[in-house]
């Protein structure tokens, strides 16, 4: 049975809303429940930004979450203030790109992924997320990289078409750095 | 209609389109900026009236007129800009004129903050304008509720002649979740509207949208008519909802998001071997009252939890006919509060967990 608290967290900019609702986009398409809940500062760019998706079969109550399964940290100060939220034995999603902090938690599964470099050797710095979306599914199985790349082309149309390629080779690639 | 991922404030948007809601007057805010900004792309697409208006106060102004030329209009705003339309409201209640008024609340007091927030409950259930007017408030928890009211809504403003406020936390506005936008919402048995001023081209009566009565006596006779219609909504449609009531030895009494929160808790609490359960106002204001004469006897605290410093308390407070203990738990300035907290405080009250 489905039931995943996952928080993203990182500077306005980095795409962490978007990984975010791909998540809760791609739970609908499978008739699961899902609540995304955004929390940012007035700023439109820089600033810290995360949001908080719950996927679950039963209903969803609380739409904050205490305790998340995983975290996918994409700054320092991200890091710092969800890093004691974590339950024991949960899944966190470092950036290891722009955070070179030891991860003090020992009874957590840390996943280093140098998501900033990776996306830029990939030609695109703004996938970053999406390096790490890959990752994140690669470890926690919550829904094979296919089914968001569904949701993907479904949301990038027009213009944007072109641009889910790279998004493709990122989940990979995201998914390659943590096997 | 399968169900769509939306954010609460388009979501919203959406079910007033489909509630026929012909005009939209607002004024920008944080955190219910999206709904404008959804109504100001589709309301033209189905040839209806979305303006952006110079200030709140004329917004609400603009509504006024809106509803007594006949349509079904909206407005929306956060709780300083709700509180910039109390006097529109006021004027709207007086005059007798329908509306729907979304408040996606944050913290306060004055600009306070942008984050969720319920401290307008008192604002919205005592009447924030002057003189003696209620208006008929939904409180919704999840998106899908929120819909169904806000679709309903309309007819309800319409049945009574006045303003229907629904008050959601910023919460509700900003979190995304998948809704059915095409449910089926009770229906109203609704009059033609035959008070409107729309021109008078057949020569009837004249009809006249105010709110000025010098005379006392008729300015009673008016206040009374009012009251007939806050005593029908008080005696006939008090809305509530039970949660894991049987057996119950504490109530958690909740409203909107804080009550999902509740849900969580009473999760926790029953692995603890705690029999909690939840009364939930869907309606703020008639406040449902009724539901405290059917709490089971088993009850033997109430725990009222809030984003706020205990406004819906006094409700709880004055609806509390047996006399049971009460006790408060608020967050405020925006901090939502947390399930853990609501499990401590519930722990507090029953002197710990029970293991037989």
């Amino acid at each position: 049975m489905i039931s995943e608290k996952v928080i993203i967290a990182g500077f306005g900019g980095q795409g962490v809303m978007l990984m975010g609702q791909l998540l809760s986009y791609t739970a609908t398409a499978k008739d699961l429940n899902t609540l995304w809940f955004p929390s940012y500062g007035p700023e439109t760019r820089g600033g810290t930004a995360n949001c908080s998706i719950t996927i679950s079969e039963s209903n969803v109550n609380s739409p904050v979450i205490s305790t998340p399964d995983s975290i996918i940290i994409m700054n320092k100060p991200s890091l710092d203030k969800f890093q004691p939220k974590l339950k024991s034995g949960g899944h966190l999603f470092l950036n290891t790109s722009l955070v070179k902090d030891v991860v003090l938690r020992e009874d957590v599964n840390v996943h280093n992924v140098d998501a900033n470099d990776i996306a830029i050797e990939l030609g695109n710095l703004k996938v970053a997320n999406m390096v790490m979306l890959g990752a994140y599914l690669e470890v926690t199985k919550v829904f094979d990289a296919e089914s968001v790349l569904k949701v993907l082309k479904k949301k990038f149309t027009g213009s944007k078409a072109s641009l889910i390629e790279i998004n493709k080779e990122a989940l990979e690639a995201g998914k390659k750095a943590v096997l | 209609m399968s169900k769509v991922l939306m954010k609460g404030n388009e979501a919203m948007a959406l079910a007033a389109i489909k509630a026929g809601c012909e005009a939209f007057y607002g004024y920008p805010i944080t955190p219910q900026n999206e709904l404008p900004e959804y109504l100001s792309k589709h309301m033209p697409l189905y040839n209806r009236v979305f303006v952006q208006a110079e200030s709140e106060i004329a917004a609400i102004n603009m509504v006024y007129g809106a509803a007594g030329a006949g349509a079904r209009v909206l407005t929306s705003s956060s709780s300083p800009g709700i509180a910039l339309k109390q006097e529109g409201i006021s004027y709207m209640a007086g005059s007798e004129l329908p509306g729907v008024i979304i408040n996606v609340m944050r913290g306060g007091p004055g600009l306070g903050g942008i984050q969720p927030s319920q401290a307008d409950y008192k604002q919205i259930t005592r009447g924030g304008g002057n003189g003696d007017y209620y208006l008929y408030s939904l409180a919704p928890e999840t998106l899908q509720e929120a819909v169904d009211l806000i679709k309903e809504s309309f007819d309800i403003a319409d049945y009574f002649r006045n303003p229907v406020m629904i008050a959601v936390d910023g919460l509700i506005g900003q979190m995304m979740e998948p809704v059915d936008l095409d449910r089926e919402v009770p229906k109203w048995d609704l009059k033609p509207k035959t008070w409107i001023a729309d021109g008078n081209t057949k020569n009837r009566k004249k009809n006249v949208i105010n709110s000025l009565y010098l005379d006392p006596q008729d300015l009673e006779d008016h206040n009374m008519k009012l009251k007939e219609k806050y005593d029908e909504m008080r005696a006939n449609h008090q809305r509530y909802e039970f949660i894991n009531m049987e057996n119950a030895e504490i109530v958690i009494i909740a409203y909107g998001s804080v009550s999902r929160i509740a849900r969580s808790a009473i999760e926790i609490l029953s692995e603890k071997g705690i029999k909690c359960g939840i009364l939930r106002p869907i309606t703020i204001f008639p406040y449902p009252k009724k539901a405290f004469s059917k709490l089971p006897l088993t009850v033997k605290n109430l725990l009222v939890v809030e984003m706020s410093t205990g406004q819906m308390l006094d409700d709880v407070i004055i609806s509390n006919e047996r006399g049971l203990p009460i006790s408060f738990f608020g967050r405020v300035g925006g901090i939502v509060p947390e399930v853990e907290e609501i499990v401590e405080k519930v722990l507090e009250i029953v002197g710990g967990e029970k293991h037989e």
